[in-house]
């Protein structure tokens, strides 16, 4: 019995069976919550200094454990935090009378094993209520991976100007060549700020190199501050948390935002879980980032999300992750960002109860380009899927940061963008772009779309910037010499925002006015129904109005412009009593205002296939206007009381047709193609043999309806609305008419 | 009008002036007391590490961008002896950068007995 049966083979070969799924193993890590091996909370504070922390005595700290206990709890509310019972406290975090300020001091003083089992005890739907209250900034938004695979700065700021298009606030690019940074750094600031005012830009690479680049202005700021949740981990990766910390603060000192990068799974990812849960371990890394004075986290897996999806719990895990940033009082950048599954299922459902709890940023790195363009890898998120986002948007009313653009401007948009960085990289003495290579990156839907480009220009692009000491002045002044006016402008904003520095407070972004959006300046007041972040009026009319929406209008548009002169009223209908006659009664708009049929038929074409087939039969057809109803079978029915045969066909001019006959009820038929988008020729033409042979009192084989796996009613209903409604407005009392088919 | 690391006022900071070659870099630093007043915002709003944190930032206003980096490169695993990380706490007590001081002491501490200077 080794052949595998046929249900089971066909779900083999379903998408998700390419994931892979672990059984849980604490010994590796591979647990979401509680691992027998996660301590349990404890805090022993002594002369004002913690002397004993989740089962540790400070003798037997680690890093990790000795910079949390050193600076990243309050220990003037951590008793009180530490007794309280973590169910009770999880219940609060649910609780809209509760408010959020009072959770937030409270976790002040909470452990890491604190928070992971408070946090541990929510479930799916408790979590979406907790990230609704307790995100720090009131406004979701979403940020944006733009890359390419050839570093290309024509390509790199056209698509920032359109990921600025869709809605995003943040873009972070990074380069598949090391040395092409300082290049894909200026490229898509220029494309940003063509794209949009307030736009913050990073460009991650090894950390030196990262604030090297900020230090010259090239960026705003910097996310891949990678912290962990043991110590072995953390020294593979080159730093220990004074190193981080100190980081933390040569960033503020040049004015630069930055949050820190985390994620359950990436410790049992390179071998270091010392048996503990993913969700402790990231409770570590979320301390340790409060406690190091970092503004924000971005976590909820990264790059280790298939890691923590592998395991039971483990999706649920990722956005508990989340939830504890915003409970340590930080800006949550949540995820959503490395491709956690082969199936679309899975990742929608993965990134779906955070986009309707909305949150600081949606998506760590929504894929605004190409999966292959993705050089951080493809997102779970790409820009094959910017529609279905929208679309999402408008299905539940929320705000996930995007908008929808329209494809004029985009395209005057990426057309400016390349102008810019053209005539910057010319003045600079960057580089020269042919005409050939920018109208390609213009209209370019990835790199593979642009054979022209020279691979090697972004590298002694950027070897110029670094040698010649080029800074964001420089590219501000080149802006403004070659008539980038605006864009210069939006670029000196973005570095007087640093003088400034309100935009390093915690969960800063800018709106398209300059203001700072902050936990300062737009703090969460969810407190219930009615309450917290609701789209204004002129918001929620952005997100309900994607581009691809019909009204009757448009369709009414749509079908006049396959209007003819070929179907025309030659006067006034009659009862036959020519047993041979066959009458084909058609819709109020048939040769008035619809032309088409669902399927992309002409009417003209489907009334030929009709008359052809009574023909073929010995019978002759006569075509008759039903003006008094837009129902089928009423059209049938009417029809074939005026034939001499008694039998009928009913036509609605979109395409729907029946087989009728004198005696019958209104809603019963001979036979019905119900399909209507479905519909070819043939089978019109089938229709009309169908009729006459029951017109000469035979039983013929009966049509069948196509058959199709598409989502018909998904493609066609709007469409349906929009046809009956024209019908109606054509419909009126006038008899019947006698109707020609040229 | 915050002013920039120089002490020129940010409104005389303009597209125009750029193209004169009239801005450099340090205009459009930050200056360490819009990080002290930072500092004060984000403790009135509950986040005593990112005060502590802008604070630390305020003393590195002062130092250059590849003395920041070497600071930085000193504090990375196994870069530095014990002796050599106070001799930076020390450098950094007298150039007016306390805060950041005692981050070194601290680390000097920590990382002997983690295993993490270097030998």
């Amino acid at each position: 019995m080794s052949e595998v049966i046929g249900r089971f083979r066909f779900m083999n070969e379903q998408r998700v069976n390419l994931d892979g799924f672990a059984t849980p193993d604490a010994n590796l890590g591979l647990v979401a919550f509680n691992s027998p091996h996660d301590p349990q909370p404890s805090l022993t504070v002594h002369d004002g200094a913690v002397i004993e922390m989740d089962g540790k005595t400070s003798d037997q700290f680690d890093t990790i454990d000795e910079f949390i206990a050193l600076h990243g709890l309050d220990l003037t509310i951590a008793p009180e935090a530490m007794a309280i019972d973590s169910l009770s406290f999880a219940r609060d975090l649910v609780d809209t009378n509760v408010p959020r300020s009072q959770l937030v001091a409270l976790a002040s003083g909470m452990t890491p094993a604190k928070l992971a089992d408070v946090l541990s005890k929510l479930n799916a739907a408790e979590l979406v209520i907790a990230m609704t209250k307790m995100r720090a900034r009131n406004t979701p938004s979403n940020q944006a991976h733009v890359t390419n695979r050839s570093d290309d700065p024509l390509l790199l700021a056209a698509d920032a100007a359109t990921a600025a298009a869709f809605g995003f606030r943040e873009i972070e690019t990074t380069v598949p060549v090391l040395g092409d940074a300082p290049s894909n750094a200026v490229a898509v600031s220029i494309g940003a700020a063509v794209g949009s005012p307030g736009m913050l830009v990073q460009c991650s690479v090894e950390e030196a190199t990262e604030l090297a680049m900020g230090m010259r202005g090239l960026v705003s700021y910097a996310e891949t501050v990678s912290l962990y949740g043991t110590e072995q981990i953390f020294v593979d990766g080159d730093d220990t948390p004074w190193s981080k910390a100190f980081l933390t603060s040569a960033y503020a000192s040049r004015g630069i935002k930055m949050r820190v990068t985390s994620g359950g799974g990436s410790e049992a990812l390179m071998g270091g879980a010392e048996k503990c849960s993913m969700f402790y371990l990231e409770a570590r890394c979320v301390s340790l980032a409060r406690a190091i004075g970092a503004q924000g986290v971005q976590n909820g897996g990264i790059d280790s999300a298939s890691v923590a999806g592998s395991v039971p719990g483990g999706v649920r895990s990722l956005m508990a992750e989340n939830v504890m940033v915003m409970l340590r009082n930080l800006e949550a950048c949540t995820g959503n960002d490395a491709l956690m599954s082969e199936s679309d299922v899975r990742r929608t459902s993965r990134t779906h109860p955070i986009f309707i709890a909305g949150s600081d940023f949606i998506c760590s790195g929504f894929g605004s380009i190409q999966r292959y363009d993705n050089m951080f890898g493809p997102s779970n998120w790409n820009s094959e899927d910017i529609d279905d986002f929208l679309a999402m948007q408008r299905d539940w009313g929320v705000d996930g940061g995007l908008r929808t653009a329209s494809e004029p401007d985009v395209a005057a948009l990426r057309r400016r963008a390349t102008e810019a960085v053209t005539a910057v990289y010319s003045w600079l003495g960057l580089g020269d772009f042919s005409s050939q290579w920018a109208e390609q990156a213009i209209d370019a839907a990835g790199s593979k779309d642009i054979p022209t480009a020279d691979l090697m220009l972004p590298l002694s692009a950027s070897r110029t910037i670094v040698d010649t000491d080029v800074t964001m002045l420089d590219v501000i002044a080149a802006l403004a010499e070659n008539g980038f006016d605006i864009e210069a402008q939006r670029c000196l904003d973005m570095l007087k925002a640093r003088v400034q520095g309100d935009y390093l407070q915690t969960a800063a972004i800018f709106d398209e006015d300059m203001n700072v959006l902050s936990l300062i300046t737009d703090p969460n007041t969810y407190a219930g129904p009615g309450t917290g972040y609701r789209p204004s009026a002129q918001r929620q009319q952005v997100i309900d109005t994607i581009r691809q929406q019909q009204s009757v209008s448009d369709i009414r548009a749509e079908q006049h412009a396959y209007a003819t002169n070929n179907i025309v009223a030659i006067g006034a209908a009659a009862v036959s009593h020519d047993p041979r006659d066959v009458v084909i009664g058609v819709s109020p708009a048939t040769g008035k205002d619809i032309w088409r049929t669902l399927s992309g038929l002409s009417v003209a074409d489907v009334l030929h296939e009709f008359m052809a087939g009574l023909e073929e039969e010995g019978c002759v057809g006569r075509i008759v206007r039903i003006n008094d109803t837009v129902d089928l079978g009423m059209i049938g029915l009417t029809a074939a009381r005026m034939s001499g045969s008694g039998i009928s066909i009913g036509l609605q001019a979109k395409g729907t047709a029946l087989i009728h006959r004198r005696d019958l009820a209104p809603l019963a038929n001979l036979e019905l193609y119900s399909v209507a988008p479905s519909l070819n020729r043939e089978l019109y033409r089938l229709m009309g043999i169908n009729a006459g042979r029951h017109a000469k009192g035979a039983t013929p084989e009966p049509m069948r309806n196509p058959y199709s796996d598409e989502a018909i009613e998904a493609r066609y209903h709007t469409k349906v609305v929009g046809l009956v409604a024209i019908e109606r407005d054509c419909s009126s009392q006038s008899q019947p008419e006698t109707m020609e088919v040229r | 009008m915050p002013q920039g690391f120089s002490g020129k006022d940010s409104s005389e900071v303009s597209v125009d002036a750029i193209r004169r070659g009239d801005v450099t870099i340090d205009d459009v630093r930050i200056h360490p007391d819009t990080l002290e007043h930072q500092a004060t915002v984000a403790a009135e709003h509950g986040n005593a590490q990112l005060a502590a944190n802008f604070r630390r930032a305020g003393e590195l206003t002062r130092m250059t961008d590849e003395y920041v980096l070497s600071l930085y490169d000193a504090l990375r695993p196994g870069r530095s002896t014990q002796e050599a990380l106070l001799q930076f706490a020390r450098d950094l007590e007298d150039g007016g950068a306390p805060l950041n001081a005692q981050l070194f002491r601290q680390a000097a501490s920590v990382y002997e007995r983690r295993g993490l200077t270097a030998q």
